[in-house]
């Protein structure tokens, strides 16, 4: 097993509020990848805008911090162009779920081989406190005055339902559990969500670490991930949320499978040189 | 007949009623036989009905722009439009069958000539050899060859089985025989002569954005299905494959550029492909490839704007629009290839400067050129070697490397033991947000010295005409070869033809013949003159003329002609 270390960067500015649930998922994640024999080359972690979204920055490896709301764009484009690559889209729920919602919808149909961690803290941090999508109703912020009055996005069974291959939650102030979570979606072969709850100490007051800890609770080991329709239906309870892989699916061809350009040859797209003499047969074979 | 050489021939029909397949005979057979063919069409945002048209020219030396005579008007199914009944002469023969069109004709200048399509094509086997037998119709007016002519249905059909075949063929007959017969109702249209044409290819827009693309190296498209930009999507996907090309349709322009900004962080050479509209979404994801210096082509097919505009016109309305494209300030390349030669080439070269500069490249075209085919020489289809300017990454390698020319080594993850960075943030040499204002100079300074080289490296303007010319014709893309053919029509011994195909950066030689010229005149296809304003911002030079056209439809040699005449009076 490798030493998380390997992925610090020592000059590094963590740039988040002391107490912030954001460290505790920097800690689980540099320890996945370590406990999975990761090495930072290997790793790509891709983020939008945001707090969350600024993980790559305070770790060592490859990293794209692309714009808000695009990361699973930015991140099926890296994966695609180089299948070898470990690829993780990390960012808030702001950033995945409102801003890229269109994304995160056609991402999970699309079903590349990525992990997606979601640092869901219930509010937008980098601008300071207005509602995320996943805020609950009637939450006051220096925007929503009147409270929040749209229902709060399921990401969870949004997810399942549109097919997602994987679905797990986890809280931050579990560091095992989540890298638990983290190593299984990086393992699993297809696009995998990781929600993980995170309090916001700065701007959510509603959310706190003690509330995450009073409604949530982790999954039996009865809980079949194979059963969709189960999956669903704890992705749908709101009262105590689950912890733990909700949904997996194995063997479903991924975005990378589906392109066909892989299926003889796994040479990565930057070491290919494009056949130019077909174009001129195309050419000449053209009336 | 135009220039007492060519024929100019008008398919009309509704869409469903196979317009699209007599270009495609038209074309083929009539290079086979050793004519030069030029075809251009327009049509209406529909799927069933309206009238669309196509103009064909048939001619002995190559041709290539659009003309407004009509020789001959070939007219499928009721319902021609003003845009081609104005068109109409004392000297266009109307090939139409009475008993579907009626009294449509009655009116118009030309000669009308019935002739009975429906009764013929039910005779072939059927309603929808209407449109073969018009083609052979064209075939036999101008002498074609009927090898050729079965030649093409045996290749084209020859998978659906014999039946379909023979019943093209005889349709196709029944065409040529009735042309054959009446050509002598085009008393002054001495037939072209035919030309050695077998080693030219007959190409359209399409076809030359896209081969030029993967002849450039492109190995990854995204895209957004969007007239007139789709047609590249499709030839891409249809062509995946052979290519090992990645093609995804995906769910909007946003994702398809931030998605080809991915795979370009990862070691691809992507192109995206779109129109106005879709471009104007793409603008944040194309300042961040500017940011983060990762090479990207857009392929920016114009129609008419603003917003849904006209959806299935052309314009050349969007210069502004990929000069300035993207927040904030980074170097770009913008081409405008004029020719289905050019749209190869440059689209081709627009690989080859953004690997070398890690900068973005627009190549403008539009709904006029990309659906305008011709027979080109293949060897006036020019690419370098596709290089992606990759270096193998070491321990310390840093991304952003401040070195004299702007041009970082650029690696990509998994090419070394490097770690590779790349941030929509300013950032450090690494690549990491770090707020310091000289690091902010020193890394804008950084992009900007590519800037520089863009206009060093630059593709060099067309200009031509007499030697001492005084007056200058500006225009860019796929108006060129009209204003072109204008002015050959012209003969002004004074005057000079640029075809800017580098719109920017500006390059030495177009600002050097603006500062010769003593008089400027533009040519182009929007209301504001973008061209003209911009030559103007740069060079400090106004013009003493020019032509616009935006009305959807692209310019004739005639317009331009007489256009040209009006202003130097
Ligand atoms: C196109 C765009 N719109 C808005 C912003 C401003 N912005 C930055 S982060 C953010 C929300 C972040 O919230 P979330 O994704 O929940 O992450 P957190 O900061 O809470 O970790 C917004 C609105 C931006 N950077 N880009
Ligand atoms: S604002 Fe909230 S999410 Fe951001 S660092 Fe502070 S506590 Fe964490």
């Amino acid at each position: 097993m490798t030493d998380p270390r390997i992925f610090d960067l020592p000059e590094a500015d963590l740039a988040w509020c002391p107490g912030c649930g954001d460290f505790k998922i920097l800690e689980a994640l540099k320890k996945a990848l370590a406990d999975m024999d990761m090495a930072p080359e290997d790793v790509v972690v891709v983020s939008g805008i945001g707090q969350a979204a600024k993980t790559p920055h305070f770790m060592k490896c490859n990293f794209l911090n692309g714009l808000h709301g695009r990361a699973l764009s930015h991140a099926t484009g890296v994966k695609a162009a180089n299948p070898k690559l470990t690829v993780v889209a990390v960012g808030g729920d702001g950033d995945m779920y409102g801003e890229g919602g269109n994304h995160f919808l056609h991402t999970v149909r699309r079903n590349p081989d990525i992990a997606n961690f979601v640092y869901n803290n219930m509010v937008y941090g980098l601008t300071k406190g207005q509602a995320s999508p996943t805020s609950p109703k009637g939450m006051v912020t220096p925007v929503q005055t009147r409270g929040v009055s749209s229902e709060p996005v399921n990401p969870l069974a949004l997810a399942i339902v549109q097919g997602a291959t994987f679905v797990a939650r986890a809280f931050s102030g579990d560091v095992d559990h989540t890298a638990e979570m983290m190593k299984a979606a990086i393992e699993h072969r297809g696009y995998a969500l990781v929600d993980i709850f995170q309090p916001c100490v700065s701007f959510n007051k509603t959310n706190t670490f003690k509330w995450f800890k009073d409604h949530t609770y982790r999954l039996e080991d009865e809980h079949d991930s194979s059963n969709r329709s189960a999956a669903l239906s704890l992705a749908m309870e709101t009262e105590r949320f689950p912890l733990g892989i909700l949904y997996r699916e194995e063997g479903r061809p991924t975005f990378e499978d589906s392109l066909g350009i892989y299926e003889k040859d796994d040479t990565p797209l930057h070491r290919r040189s494009p056949d130019v003499d077909k174009v001129r047969e195309t050419i000449d074979s053209m009336t | 007949m135009a220039s007492g050489k060519d024929l100019s021939v008008v398919i009309c029909g509704g869409a469903g009623y196979g317009v699209q397949t007599v270009e495609d005979i038209l074309a083929k057979v009539l290079k086979r036989s050793g004519y030069h063919v030029f075809a251009t069409r327009e049509y209406m945002s529909r799927v069933r009905g309206g009238n669309n048209s196509t103009e064909i020219r048939i001619s002995s030396t190559p041709v290539d722009g659009m003309v407004d005579e009509i020789d001959l008007l070939v007219v499928l199914s009721p319902g021609v439009r003003e845009n081609i009944r104005r068109r109409i002469t004392q000297n266009t023969v109307i090939a139409a069958d009475r008993s579907s069109v009626g009294e449509e004709f009655e009116k118009t200048d030309g000669a009308f000539f019935d002739v009975p399509l429906g009764e013929m094509a039910k005779e072939a086997g059927g309603a929808v050899y209407a449109n073969v037998i018009a083609a052979g119709l064209v075939l036999g007016i101008v002498d074609a060859s009927t090898d050729q002519a079965e030649e093409y249905f045996l290749s084209r059909f020859g998978k659906k089985g014999d039946k379909v075949v023979d019943e093209n063929r005889s349709a196709c007959g029944k065409g040529l025989e009735l042309g054959r017969s009446i050509a002598d109702k085009f008393p002054d249209l001495a037939p072209p002569k035919k030309d050695d044409t077998s080693s030219r290819r007959v190409m359209n827009g399409v076809q030359a954005v896209s081969l030029g693309a993967i002849a450039g190296g492109c190995d990854f498209v995204t895209a957004y299905p969007m007239s007139p930009a789709t047609g590249v999507l499709a030839f891409a996907a249809q062509n995946a494959s052979d290519f090992g090309l990645a093609v995804e349709q995906v769910e909007d322009e946003i994702s398809a550029v931030n998605m080809a900004v991915g795979a370009s962080y990862a070691g691809a050479s992507p192109m995206v492909t779109t129109s106005g509209g879709g471009f104007s979404l793409m603008y944040e994801g194309f300042s961040l490839a500017g940011v983060a210096e990762t090479p990207l082509v857009v392929h920016l097919a114009q129609r008419p704007g603003p917003a849904t505009g006209m959806a299935t016109r052309t314009e050349q309305g969007d210069l502004n629009l990929a000069v300035h494209a993207g927040h904030g300030e980074f170097p770009r390349l913008v081409l405008a290839p004029g020719t289905i030669e050019e749209a190869y080439s440059l689209t081709a070269r627009a690989f080859e400067i953004a690997h070398r500069y890690q900068v973005q490249s627009v190549v403008m075209t539009d709904q006029y050129l990309l659906n305008t085919f011709r027979d080109v020489d293949p060897d006036d289809l020019i690419a370098a070697k596709p290089d992606k300017c990759l270096v193998t990454s070491g321990p310390g390698y840093r991304r952003y490397e401040d070195v004299p020319n702007g041009v970082s080594p650029r690696s990509v993850p998994g090419l070394g033991k490097g770690i590779v960075g790349c941030d929509s943030h300013e950032h450090d040499e690494e690549g990491h947000v770090f707020e310091d204002f000289d690091l902010r100079v020193r890394m804008s300074d950084k992009r900007f010295r590519k800037g520089e080289l863009l206009k060093e490296d630059f593709v060099p303007a067309d200009i031509r005409g007499p030697e001492n010319w005084t007056r200058l014709v500006l225009c860019w893309g796929s108006t060129g070869p009209i204003v072109s053919e204008a002015l050959r029509d012209l003969k002004l011994p004074d005057t000079a033809l640029m075809r800017v195909r580098q719109i920017w950066p500006v390059a030495e030689d177009v600002a050097a013949a603006v500062e010769r010229a003593d008089e400027l005149i533009f040519v182009e296809g929007n209301h504001d003159g973008q061209l003209e304003n911009l030559i103007k911002s740069v060079t400090g030079r106004s013009a003493q003329g020019h032509l616009r056209n935006y009305c959807g439809l692209q310019f004739s040699v005639e317009q331009v002609r007489m256009g040209l005449s009006e202003i130097l009076g």
